[in-house]
């Protein structure tokens, strides 16, 4: 499903540029359940960003469902973005005055899928998140896990191949934290590959495998046994 | 355009963030409200003084003859000039020119007024019923001279209220009383007076032009002639006007008269409308006023339309970032936010111009100012200025969008 090699990439600051990523090298299959790991400043964010296409990488090669993702225009990101990318943010990123439902519409919209048939499937998607009563509120009327759960539920709404979660519970206490890794999991379960970035070794254990980043390369990459997240959640 | 759900998105939109749609919308109609009242009033200032200068700037024109100062055609200068009636009747028949009034004066030299035995020292002047309205006198009793006396020779004369005042203090009405003018009898048919700071000039009694030259041996002379031209829409055009029959006049008078062409003082026209004219420069002077501050009201119009355009998609970079992180097209998103740009300034901007011009088309005829008059607006141009505003927030509005759009996603997202 992902496939690259020897990944670089390096951030511009003034005269000099900072080497954050010196050669990952680095695959998932499709319904893997991936864990990334790592001190902060080790360039986690950065690799999740380039795979999620929010940024772009230097040197390399990046292959996502066989297609190789490099120099797209924009219109060509935009639909493999849309199409194949869903994306979850440590910080939420919703649309503020949007409700939760129409938060979960949204790529739907741009998938130009029909006002009537955006609403019924967003719904479906905040009632699998268990969200459905909360659909008509406003992001700043949600809790901090309701809103990773609406975020979660819109990367879902595109049916997308691949998820990716920037700390998705790293602004959330540990019992909020096992219930969207509930959902994370529940939602691998069907079959849907999903990269995590995380710090806690609980989140980490909650996936099927571990990459270690230090200083910009892989040091450890194992599979581990699944630690089921609905043990602790009622 | 006349894509649903892109407008279903964009009423949401602004249902939802409706105080910055009314900011928006508030900043450009007030400025366009602004903008029209200065425009209107500028106007309005211009209409006012344009009147101001058009009510003094008599549409008259005198004509005077004098002696020649140029050698001509084998003629000494020196020769003095004779009007007669044919020039006269040339100008006023044959001329083709436009006016409205024309009038001539003889005046009789050593004409002797008695009445009641005594000798009275007044003028006595020739001339025909036109000559009221071009020196604009009023009537106080009786009648003017008129056509009828002219043709009939009859034996007339209006006096000045200043004649009656001293003459006639004795009796009650000096209509129907009559005066000896070298030796003829004159029956008085009426009293004019003259406005304002010419009733020094109430010295004269006026007589019938013909009967003047027939009883005080004039033969066909005349002294001098006044034309009144019509009053036209602008002041422009009325000195245009005035210049051509001038120069119409002094051509055909020259050339009768074997005067030089370039002897202007051997006839003397006298176009007040000239003087005028050095009010045209001050016109000028507060058209271009009126034009520059026009100008620079636009362009704060512009520069503040930008500014809240830049500001709204400023405040818009996150959602951007999240809206492309979700797949949207940059040309969907910019299409969005212009969208919406022309949506709202659009709507506010034509509120601000109905609101203003429907103010101006009420208020304005009311405004009794002196030096404003009728403020008002040329609709086109309150309406391409509208269109303007609404052209420089989209493109104000488009930049940063294009920029918001361009950048990565990431950086977008980072914006806070
Ligand atoms: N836009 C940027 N410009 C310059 N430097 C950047 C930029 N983004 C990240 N960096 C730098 O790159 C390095 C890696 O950043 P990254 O965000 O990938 O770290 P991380 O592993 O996600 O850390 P954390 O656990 O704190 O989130 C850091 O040193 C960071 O300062
Ligand atoms: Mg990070």
């Amino acid at each position: 499903m992902i496939e690259i090699k020897n990944l670089h990439k390096s951030y511009k600051m003034g005269s000099n540029s900072l080497h954050v990523l010196k050669g990952i090298n680095f695959s998932v299959e499709e319904g893997e359940l991936v864990a990334i790991m790592g001190s902060s400043g080790s360039g986690k964010s950065t690799l999740l960003n380039i795979l999620g296409m929010l940024d772009e990488l230097d040197d390399g090669s990046y292959d996502l469902d066989g297609v190789p993702i490099k120099d797209l225009n924009e219109t060509k990101a935009a639909n493999y973005r849309n199409k194949f990318l869903g994306f979850v943010f440590q910080s939420f990123n919703l649309i503020n005055y949007k409700s939760a439902m129409e938060n979960v519409a949204l790529p739907l919209y741009y998938q130009r899928v029909a006002r009537k048939e955006r609403q019924e499937k967003a719904l479906k998607y905040l009632e699998q998140v268990g969200l459905r009563e909360w659909a008509e509120h406003l992001p700043s009327e949600l809790s901090g896990g309701q809103k990773q759960r609406v975020a979660i539920a819109r990367a879902m709404a595109a049916e997308p191949k691949v998820l990716l979660a920037d700390e998705p519970t790293g602004a959330l206490d540990s019992k909020t934290s096992y219930e969207v890794m509930d959902l994370i999991q529940k939602i691998n379960d069907q079959g849907n590959t999903i990269l995590i970035v995380t710090h806690e070794p609980d989140i980490a254990d909650m996936c099927k495998r571990i990459v270690h980043l230090k200083d910009g390369v892989i040091i450890e990459d194992k599979k581990i046994e699944q630690v089921r997240a609905a043990q602790y959640v009622q | 355009m006349f894509d649903i759900e892109r407008w279903q998105e964009i009423f949401d939109t602004i249902r939802k963030n409706k105080l910055r749609t009314a900011l928006t919308g508030l900043s450009v109609s007030s400025g366009i409200f602004i903008l029209v009242i200065l425009l209107g009033f500028g106007q309005g200032m211009q209409n006012g003084i344009a009147e101001e200068f058009k009510e003094d700037a008599a549409t008259s024109l005198w004509v005077w003859p004098n002696r020649t100062t140029i050698e001509y055609n084998g003629l000494n200068p020196g020769r003095r000039i004779q009007l007669r009636n044919e020039n006269f009747e040339t100008i006023t028949t044959s001329m083709g020119a436009d006016f409205e009034k024309a009038s001539m004066l003889y005046f009789p030299r050593d004409v002797k007024v008695v009445y009641n035995n005594d000798l009275l020292v007044y003028n006595v002047a020739g001339t025909n019923g036109d000559l009221q309205t071009i020196e604009n006198e009023y009537l106080s009793e009786g009648r003017f001279i008129n056509e009828t006396d002219v043709q009939q020779n009859a034996k007339v004369v209006v006096i000045s209220n200043k004649i009656k005042r001293e003459v006639f203090s004795e009796v009650e009405t000096p209509i129907g009383e009559y005066l000896t003018i070298s030796g003829a009898g004159f029956r008085i048919v009426g009293v004019f007076g003259e406005h304002g700071e010419d009733e020094g000039e109430e010295e004269r009694m006026f007589v019938p032009i013909t009967t003047a030259q027939l009883t005080f041996n004039g033969a066909d002379k005349i002294n001098n002639m006044n034309f009144m031209l019509p009053e036209l829409e602008s002041f422009d055009e009325m000195v245009a006007n005035n210049t051509a029959f001038t120069e119409q006049l002094s051509r055909y008078l020259k050339q009768k008269h074997n005067v030089s062409p370039d002897d202007d003082r051997a006839i003397r026209i006298w176009n007040p409308i000239q003087e005028a004219k050095r009010f045209f420069s001050l016109m000028d002077g507060i058209k271009l006023f009126f034009w520059v501050v026009g100008f620079f009201t636009i362009i704060a119009g512009v520069v503040s339309v930008s500014n809240i355009m830049l500001i709204v998609v400023k405040e818009r970079t996150r959602e951007i970032g999240i809206r492309k992180a979700l797949g949207a097209k940059p040309w969907s998103i910019i299409g969005m936010i212009m969208h919406e740009a022309i949506f709202v300034t659009s709507i506010s901007g034509f509120a601000g111009l109905i609101f203003s011009m429907g103010l101006l088309e009420l208020v304005g005829p009311h405004v009794e100012v002196d030096y404003i008059l009728n403020p008002s607006v040329d609709f086109n141009v309150a309406f391409s200025t509208v269109i303007l505003l609404i052209i420089a927030g989209t493109l104000a509005g488009f930049f940063p969008a294009w920029k918001a759009v361009k950048v990565q996603v990431i950086e977008a997202l980072r914006d806070e």
